[in-house]
């Protein structure tokens, strides 16, 4: 039995001290990478379990307006693929929350599986989320991923039929992302009820953690996934946060200051 | 790769190793759905009847297979024959693609259409087959692109779509696409999306290539009643690669039949100066399909650039990368100056105003035409007339005459 991995270690721990893993998602290079490592290390001292790295992508169908315009930022600042894993690689990594890559299979698959997967576990990432990548697809990744000793994260939309569910099952580790609601990321205004049946059906069939993400923005939406859920994903809610930085030259010391607030009541509820 | 059969794609969406679906898990059970409702579809003598019947009463099919002789005669060279798709209702061969997706919408009991639209000839292809079948329509349109074809943004709007306007990124079709495939993501349940041309995820590549294929099986079919025998070469132009699909398809068995795809050279091989992805770029992903993609070293897709809007995008259908590769099409590039100059040529010898899009096509026939015997054959799928291109071209040639 190989040993666990970064993100199973955490999830383990959290399990037993009966948590819920709280897991933000941060834009690389937006609007550079300083910033970057800035929020990286803002968000260890708040307390996250996971750090969500975004890769940003040209034409990126599965994310919403907040996240697609800091992709656009990004790239249109000159941000490369190598520099996301030298300036990642700086990261002290006793410090830092396991981090995972969620990057488009486009980038992927043009940097080469092999070098993709390798450069990105020197950099010091724990895993990957390919999110254009379904599980009908993923059966060679997945070797690659897991035989470098990270894990591929896999996706469950609400229009998963449970007819899929084995095949993604298949080729998912390190937990199972579970999308709240159809449609792109993007803040909205409640979890949905209907989450609780379809998380209560994969439980039944794997152990992997279940995190939910797409739609939470608020402590109430994070205390309300307690007892179906292991772990919650915040994404455009603090990309939306930290955009002044970008959009506006606010000082980056306030803006992260004023994000790290809002993030303690967020952690809080999630480890309480 | 071996040689290259029509009998592609197989279940997982994959010509050769082209194709299959990279998209969100959200999109996979529509994907499944729509493949499976498809299937059904064509396998019924009752959809064919319906989508027959519409091709020619309401489309105006079939569309002549007409000899331009003087033409021919300035090129010296063999007869060129011209499929007119533009004398299509909506003066273009999107028509066919609109009308059948709106069958299987109709099919399926969804009751919202959505659509991308470049240029705007699918977006208006569209909104009239959702007029016809009274069903609620909304387009998809970069924001550049809005600008630039004002008349089909009215024409749209007259025929009750809804045209949003997409800001993101280069504010053209590619952009449209991304905004579509969103609306999609959260619309699934009620709404049917109704992509343009042969590209995005399985098993959209291969309905839009059967709906096109009426091209092809007709010209087949004239060129057999008109000269006893298959023509020595067929040409059409390449952007996502409907119309060539289309035309393509129905000889892909044939080997006799030379076939030559003709991309938009734009203004030469520089990055950003053209959208001829086969040519110059590499195997990616792009749009929920792994094609040939113009695109950098992290797999970013590429700035493009063509005279015509209907041709300006980074990729192209899988089925043609599959084609290159096993060589079955010969495809080049033609220059924006070349495609001007090609159009004012069919102009004047025939009186046809041709879409900038299909000059691309004729450019590249006059060249191949020129250099062959008067008694062999070539057939240009000539896509679209140029009537939105009329004021445009009319700009680009003084521009280049006060030079």
């Amino acid at each position: 039995m190989n040993s666990p991995t970064p993100i199973a270690a955490r999830f383990t721990q959290l399990r037993e001290a009966g948590q819920m893993a709280f897991m933000p998602f941060v834009t690389a290079g937006d609007p550079d990478l300083d910033t970057t490592l800035a929020v990286i290390g803002e968000l260890g001292r708040r307390g996250v379990d996971l750090v969500e790295v975004g890769f940003p992508y040209s034409d990126p169908i599965a994310d919403g307006p907040v996240i697609q315009a800091s992709y656009q930022r990004a790239l249109e600042s000159g941000l490369t693929v190598d520099a996301i894993f030298d300036r990642i690689g700086e990261l002290d990594r006793e410090s830092t929350p396991p981090l995972v890559a969620m990057v488009s299979y486009a980038i992927v698959f043009r940097k080469g599986p092999e070098e993709f997967v390798s450069r990105a576990s020197a950099a010091g990432f724990s895993g990957l989320i390919v999110p254009d990548l379904p599980g009908d697809e993923a059966a060679e990744l997945s070797t690659i991923v897991t035989g470098g000793g990270l894990d591929l994260v896999q996706l469950v939309a609400p229009t998963t039929p449970p007819s899929r569910l084995d095949g993604i099952l298949a080729t998912a580790s390190g937990f199972l992302y579970c999308i709240s609601v159809a449609g792109t990321t993007g803040v909205r205004e409640a979890v949905p009820t209907e989450l609780a049946e379809q998380l209560s059906d994969l439980r039944s069939r794997t152990d992997l953690p279940l995190a939910v993400g797409f739609g939470i923005s608020e402590a109430d939406h994070v205390v309300s996934l307690k007892g179906i859920a292991d772990g919650a994903i915040v994404g455009s809610a603090l990309v939306r946060r930290l955009e002044s930085i970008a959009v506006d030259g606010e000082d980056r010391a306030v803006v992260l200051d004023r994000a790290g607030e809002w993030l303690n009541g967020l952690v809080a509820a999630a480890h309480s | 790769m071996t040689s290259a059969t029509s009998q592609v794609p197989d279940e997982l969406g994959r010509f050769g190793p082209f194709g299959r679906r990279f998209v969100p898990e959200t999109l996979m059970r529509a994907l499944e759905e729509l493949t499976d409702e498809y299937l059904r579809a064509k396998a019924d003598p009752v959809f064919a009847e319906e989508f027959d019947h519409l091709l020619g009463s309401y489309v105006g099919r079939p569309s002549p297979l007409y000899f331009a002789e003087r033409l021919t005669s300035e090129m010296g060279g063999a007869k060129i024959f011209l499929k007119r798709e533009d004398l299509n209702h909506t003066g273009a061969h999107k028509i066919n693609n609109t009308v059948g997706q709106l069958l299987l919408t109709r099919r399926m009991g969804k009751t919202r259409v959505i659509a991308e639209t470049g240029a705007g000839q699918h977006g208006v292809a569209t909104a009239t087959a959702c007029a016809r079948f009274g069903l609620e329509c909304v387009v998809y349109m970069g924001t550049e692109d809005i600008r630039r074809q004002q008349p089909n943004v009215h024409n749209m709007t007259l025929l009750g779509a809804e045209v949003r306007g997409v800001s993101s990124g280069s504010c053209t079709l590619r952009d449209a696409i991304n905004e579509a495939m969103r609306d999609w993501m959260a619309s699934v349940d009620t709404t049917h999306y109704v992509i343009g041309s042969v590209v995005g995820p399985h098993p959209f590549p291969m309905i839009v290539r059967d709906f096109q294929s009426v091209i092809g099986r007709e010209t087949r079919r004239q060129c057999l009643e008109t000269f006893e025998r298959l023509p020595e070469v067929v040409v059409a132009c390449v952007g996502g690669g409907s119309n060539a699909a289309g035309m393509f398809h129905p000889f892909v068995d044939d080997r006799e039949v030379r076939l030559e795809g003709v991309e938009a050279g734009g203004r030469g091989s520089g990055v950003g100066e053209n959208a001829s992805p086969l040519s110059f770029g590499q195997p990616g992903v792009l749009h929920g399909s792994f094609s040939y993609v113009l695109q950098d070293g992290d797999g970013q897709t590429q700035d493009v650039h063509s005279v015509s809007a209907g041709l300006d995008y980074p990729g192209v259908g899988p089925e043609h990368s599959y084609w290159k590769d096993t060589g079955r099409v010969q495809y080049s590039n033609v220059v924006d100056d070349d495609a001007l100059e090609a159009f004012g040529r069919l102009v004047r010898t025939e009186g046809i105003i041709p879409a900038v899009e299909s000059s691309h096509a004729v450019a590249h026939a006059c060249t191949v035409a020129s250099g062959m015997e008067p008694d062999q054959v070539v057939v240009v799928c000539l896509s679209g007339r140029g009537d939105k291109d009329v004021a445009e071209v009319s700009r680009l040639i003084d521009e280049s005459a006060s030079r």
